[in-house]
């Protein structure tokens, strides 16, 4: 904690807000031996819901770590909201929910919910309302553990809605839903860039493409593309996202 | 801060803005946390049932155990001695045990990653931990003096809420202890295995199988470094003065000294960046 308090001095001037929520720069991460992300740099904007897309095993949940700040980088600098990625004062603005749903599994619902709220400075009124955004109302007094997947990956994106953060990461969130609720979701996380939030959603089915402003191809550690839907399918002259992500794969490794 | 043009964006900052002066001074997140941590102990019945249970029923069989056993006139009974140690003994390593466990749990389940995203404050976690499960503790030491102390007979000649309150510091201890081994563990089999390397050796080279000074040189140096040889200590000059010993005052803050430092060295492995 004193750590960050003084990186906050040190880079607090250094740093300038210039207007976008995530701005990435030559950032290269090492996992181990193997180079996990390779000298990205990107600017995602305020208020979009930007798409983050690539096989599995390319980066994206490495590139949102970093973000969040829970992820030691290797070289290069990402600023959120201004600030350096992980600053103690963004703990309260960026919304992070993983993969596999951390929840505790065995609390209720409610609990695990009200319990963030806490952390978050939010009240138990928030916590009603974080519940009701992800469809669990019903579920709200039943043990995590014996939710379905789905349910458990949804109580865990509650427990990042209930801080009403500025910037929202989400890692595969809509894996293991039926399509119903992926639209339901879809919904919500439209209705949230609305009101101002940014969304970071990673997805490695491109059919969810069409959901957002902005999409980033990811590919072994690389960003291959920052682009939008209807211009990723102008270049490539492709209808099918899926298509188009094939066209500008082959193109990247034949270049 | 930004203005993105939206009116409830703004309005959303400000917001933020005041509940970050507010909750920096309260301790909002510690108590969160306490309550979280005891709501999942008591929802697990069986455990609960045994933190309770299991150190009074063990009392209950060692003094069956000295009935009959002979034993000098004018010197303590051997149940006695034996009780006192155990009332001791069974907060560090339940404690211990418990807190391992749990907090390994937390760590692999990627809920410590978590909520170390959240504001919440490192030192806050720790001190949850060591409050939620000090209550446990203080629920099973107080049924274990009430049946050591009005069933059993056993006396001691300090005043028992001094036996009661070293139970609840070496709990601490364990709580202290089990949250720093639980940074080395990766699984929880692992975690368990940690029971032998830390508690035993304390609990042999504490002077209640071998008396202390009868040790080589060399094993009364380690002894000398191990906070159990300390708790048992103090225990014993509350068993045999009436007023609280100088030796038992040290031996108390030697403990709690054990125990602040043990949490210290727990907070330093909790980190909030991972490679």
């Amino acid at each position: 904690m004193m750590t960050s308090s003084n990186d906050e001095l040190i880079h607090g001037d250094l740093t300038h807000d210039d207007g976008s929520a995530i701005t990435i720069e030559h950032l290269t991460v090492v996992r181990g031996k193997r180079t996990a992300l390779q000298d990205v740099s990107v600017r995602i904007a305020r208020g979009t819901i930007t798409g983050l897309l690539g096989p599995s095993g390319c980066g994206k949940s490495t590139l949102m770590r970093a973000i969040v700040g829970t992820q030691i980088v290797t070289s290069g600098v990402v600023t959120v909201l201004g600030r350096p990625a992980g600053s103690a004062d963004l703990r309260r603005r960026v919304g992070y929910v993983t993969q596999d749903p951390t929840i505790y599994d065995d609390l209720r619902v409610i609990d695990n919910v009200r319990y963030f709220a806490s952390l978050y400075g939010s009240d138990a009124k928030s916590a009603d309302e974080a519940i009701a955004t992800v469809g669990l109302t019903d579920h709200r007094t039943a043990m995590c553990g014996n939710l379905s997947g789905g349910q458990r990956t949804r109580a865990s994106l509650a427990c990042a809605l209930v801080s009403n953060p500025d910037l929202l990461v989400l890692d595969e969130p809509t894996v293991g839903l039926d399509p119903v609720l992926r639209v339901d979701l879809w919904d919500q996380f439209h209705q949230l860039a609305r009101r101002g939030t940014t969304l970071l959603v990673s997805s490695h089915v491109m059919d969810e493409a069409d959901h957002c402003a902005d999409l980033l191809l990811m590919r072994e550690g690389r960003l291959l593309a920052h682009t939008t839907p209807s211009k990723l399918r102008e270049d490539t002259g492709c209808t099918s996202l899926e298509q188009a992500f094939l066209a500008i794969i082959r193109h990247s490794t034949a270049a | 801060m930004y203005v993105t043009g939206a009116g409830v964006s703004g309005h959303h900052s400000a917001q933020h803005r005041g509940l970050n002066k507010r909750s920096r001074l309260s301790p909002q997140a510690y108590l969160a946390t306490t309550g979280r941590i005891l709501r999942q102990l008591a929802g697990d019945h069986r455990s609960v049932a045994m933190i309770l249970v299991v150190p009074s029923l063990v009392i209950a069989l060692m003094y069956f155990m000295f009935q009959n056993a002979p034993h000098r006139p004018g010197t303590p009974s051997p149940f006695n001695n034996a009780c006192l140690i155990m009332l001791g003994v069974f907060p560090l390593i339940i404690m211990f045990l418990i807190t391992s466990i749990t907090m390994q749990r937390e760590r692999v389940s990627g809920t410590l990653e978590r909520i170390l995203t959240t504001p919440l404050r490192r030192l806050d976690l720790l001190a949850a931990y060591g409050t939620a499960f000090s209550i446990a503790a203080a629920a099973q030491a107080s049924l274990a003096c009430v049946v050591a102390f009005w069933l059993l007979g056993f006396e001691t000649a300090g005043n028992p809420l001094l036996v009661f309150a070293i139970a609840i510091i070496n709990a601490v201890l364990g709580v202290g202890l089990g949250l720093l081994c639980s940074a080395f563990a990766r699984t929880e089999f692992q975690a368990v295995q940690f029971m032998p390397v830390v508690i035993v050796p304390q609990l042999l080279l504490c002077g209640i199988i071998v008396p202390r000074d009868l040790l080589p040189e060399w094993l009364q140096w380690i002894s000398n470094a191990m906070p159990a040889s300390y708790a048992l200590e103090a225990l014993r000059q509350v068993g045999a003065n009436t007023d609280l010993t100088a030796t038992a005052a040290r031996d108390i803050a030697i403990v709690v000294g054990f125990a602040v430092v043990a949490l210290c060295l727990a907070a330093a492995t909790l980190r909030r960046r991972t490679p």
